[in-house]
């Protein structure tokens, strides 16, 4: 570590130029701020590092792909259940549907709803945490039994309910993104409300309130920043689980319809796939599907490993 | 330790009345038991129609539909009435239920011992080849969408059956249409359907659980008790079992307890993968006939199935872990 002070013996001899030449560089350790602590830990993830690479490759092939590959997603060809090969890198379909550009058609929608769903459920679950730890006692417990209301039903069940309400409507992707996120806020607001019960009796807030900060200033300036580090890795992690989700949620019917689409509705119309003898249309989308899910929860470790000041790489 | 038992029991019941009451307003709102009639052909006369809407109860206000169907359940007892013929909503969800427990305890069980296994083997040998293999594919199973596994063993169980020509694996329903006569070939018969659904769904729960493990294994293992009791000269074997898992599977409990509702999403997707006459079909058969008493059924079962399972969760806590006082 170079900011460690060098105390050997070699080191006392030397001129006395030297010694104060030496003096003052010990005496200057190089400042770091936190978030250059949090990036130096996380390049020292090499799992996560290599995640975060593979991650940027999928998210340009899903962006940046189409405009390569022109091929709309929706067009019919006559080539119906090609294997893969040079004109289909990745086969047709039975309506002839290129798969290449279906699946950077899936995996560009795929990521925009988990990422909605991330933001939007993180931000809500973390302030919705933070004010039920913050004023705690009657507020903090029913605000956590409405919170344990929303995980007390399969929510695959209420999917399927409202798919049935809403069939005919075209709001179906605004459902999707509102069952996902509903699904997944309680869980941010039950971690971030337990690091705020211990926060808040921190000097710091005490010393705010003395100042005379308000409540909300104090939520907002003084609690839900020291949080961060849980909230980047909620929202990460959250990101794998709504992708696997609207898989499952797809699967069951719900979300996406042609001629949009996602990975999970590619999965779900190929499901027999293997059997009628085009494995490819299974196995690709579902790759991508994996690949997204691994790398994202191998970021988020990383993330959690160099956020966390507490874990010591202890060897037992 | 009774009191508190008997005072968060009590603090579930208003839990589960609102619940009950966001699901009844959730459903009423979204299955319409009128839907087969109203496409009938030849249609149905208004007279008709409007006598189903009396047999349904839906001529009455919502409050009072609601009303009557809490005091059904708490008085007599009963779910309501199904719009399916012939269809007792209590006999059909506990035939259900039988099914689908059959598929969460047997994920239950192997995936927790897989978890401890792995957990511990991987805290105690941390950073080693093992440990950085172990959690590879730990993440790989995380990262894993259920539905398309489940396609994805189903698939391959096909193959390994034709090509051996066979058939070790079951792929479709619970028990055989014609099961064998006697207790035990049918007890065996149940246990081979199980094997894929089982496999399946308890290495997608395992992967999450061993992290867990491996996590409280770590900071048990770096504690001072540990090193008292190693210090003290017992056998290494007896520190690691007696002193320290017993202390590192207590969070595990409690982590198992609240994963139960999104263990049985996942029970619902396997078995309708593996066709099984459990829970998911009952629920989607219920919203395809467009069956309300059936689909609040289900709905307030899985309910108290959660809330049970998080106070066992609570309770547990406490139990195993003497430090936690519960007043």
């Amino acid at each position: 570590m170079p900011s460690r002070v060098n105390t050997s013996a070699g080191d006392t001899l030397g001129t006395t130029a030297e010694q104060a030449a030496r003096a003052n560089r010990e005496f200057t350790v190089r400042a770091r701020s936190q978030r250059q602590i949090v990036a130096r830990r996380f390049r020292q993830h090499k799992a996560a590092m290599a995640s975060l690479v593979v991650f940027v490759l999928v998210v340009l092939f899903a962006f940046l792909g189409p405009l390569l590959w022109t091929t709309s997603p929706s067009f019919m060809s006559n080539d119906i259940f090609t294997a893969p090969s040079g004109s289909h890198p990745f086969g047709t379909d039975s309506n002839g549907i290129d798969l290449l550009s279906a699946v950077m058609k899936g995996t560009q929608s795929s990521l925009i709803i988990a990422v909605v769903v991330s933001v939007v459920a993180t931000t809500v679950g973390a302030v919705y945490g933070a004010v039920s730890g913050f004023y705690g006692g009657w507020i903090d417990t029913v605000m956590m039994r409405i919170a344990d209301l929303f995980l007390t039903f399969p929510i695959i069940a209420i999917a399927i309910m409202l798919d049935n309400r809403f069939q005919q409507e075209a709001s179906s992707l605004w459902l999707l993104i509102g069952v996902l996120t509903a699904l997944f806020w309680p869980g941010a607001a039950r971690v971030i409300r337990a690091q705020v019960l211990s926060l808040k009796e921190k000097e710091f807030v005490e010393a705010a309130r003395a100042l005379g900060a308000r409540d909300r200033r104090i939520i907002f300036r003084h609690l839900l920043p020291n949080t961060l580090g849980s909230i980047i890795v909620i929202s990460t992690l959250t990101v794998a689980g709504t992708i696997l989700t609207e898989t499952a949620l797809s699967f069951l019917g719900f979300g996406v319809q042609f001629p949009n689409t996602s990975l999970g509705l590619l999965v779900t119309t190929n499901q027999t796939a293997i059997e009628g003898g085009h494995p490819w249309l299974f196995y690709i989308p579902g790759v991508f599907i994996i690949l997204i899910a691994l790398t994202i929860n191998f970021i988020g470790d990383g993330l959690r490993d160099a956020f966390d000041p507490q874990q010591t790489r202890v060897r037992a | 330790m009774l009191v508190y038992s008997v005072r968060r029991l009590l603090q579930s019941i208003p839990i589960l009345v609102a619940s009950t009451f966001v699901i009844f307003l959730m459903v009423a709102s979204s299955v319409d038991p009128m839907t087969p009639y109203l496409t009938k052909k030849p249609p149905l006369s208004a007279a008709q129609l409007e006598s189903l809407r009396i047999r349904f109860g839906l001529t009455k206000p919502l409050l009072q539909r609601y009303w009557d169907w809490l005091t059904g359940l708490v008085l007599h007892g009963t779910f309501g009435t199904s719009t399916q013929a012939n269809f007792h909503i209590g006999q059909q969800l506990g035939y259900a239920m039988e099914v689908t427990l059959r598929l969460v305890v047997g994920t239950i069980l192997i995936a927790l011992i897989l978890a401890v296994i792995v957990g511990v083997t991987t805290a105690v040998r941390q950073y080693s080849k093992l440990d950085y293999a172990t959690t590879a594919v730990g993440f790989l199973f995380l990262s894993l969408p259920t539905f398309w596994f489940a396609v994805l063993l189903k698939e391959w169980a096909i193959q390994i059956n034709e090509s051996t020509g066979t058939h070790f694996f079951d792929t479709l329903w619970e028990s055989s249409p014609n099961p064998p006569a006697g207790f035990l070939p049918q007890l065996g018969d149940a246990f081979q359907h199980m094997i894929l659904p089982v496999v399946t769904l308890s290495l997608l729960s395992y992967a999450a659980w061993s992290r867990f493990q491996r996590a409280s294994m770590l900071e048990v293992l770096g504690s001072d008790y540990m090193r008292l009791a190693r210090a003290k000269g017992l056998s290494p074997l007896r520190v690691l079992f007696r002193h320290g898992l017993r202390n590192a599977l207590i969070p595990l409990t409690t982590q198992v307890a609240l994963d139960t509702a999104a263990l049985l999403s996942g029970a619902v997707i396997t078995e309708t993968i593996y066709s099984w006459r459990g829970m998911g079909l009952f629920f989607i058969s219920a919203i395809q006939l467009a069956d309300p008493d059936s689909v609040m059924a289900w709905l307030l079962v899985t309910a108290v199935f959660v809330i049970v399972m998080n106070l066992i969760a609570d309770l547990l806590y406490a139990v195993l872990d003497p430090r936690i006082r519960l007043a």
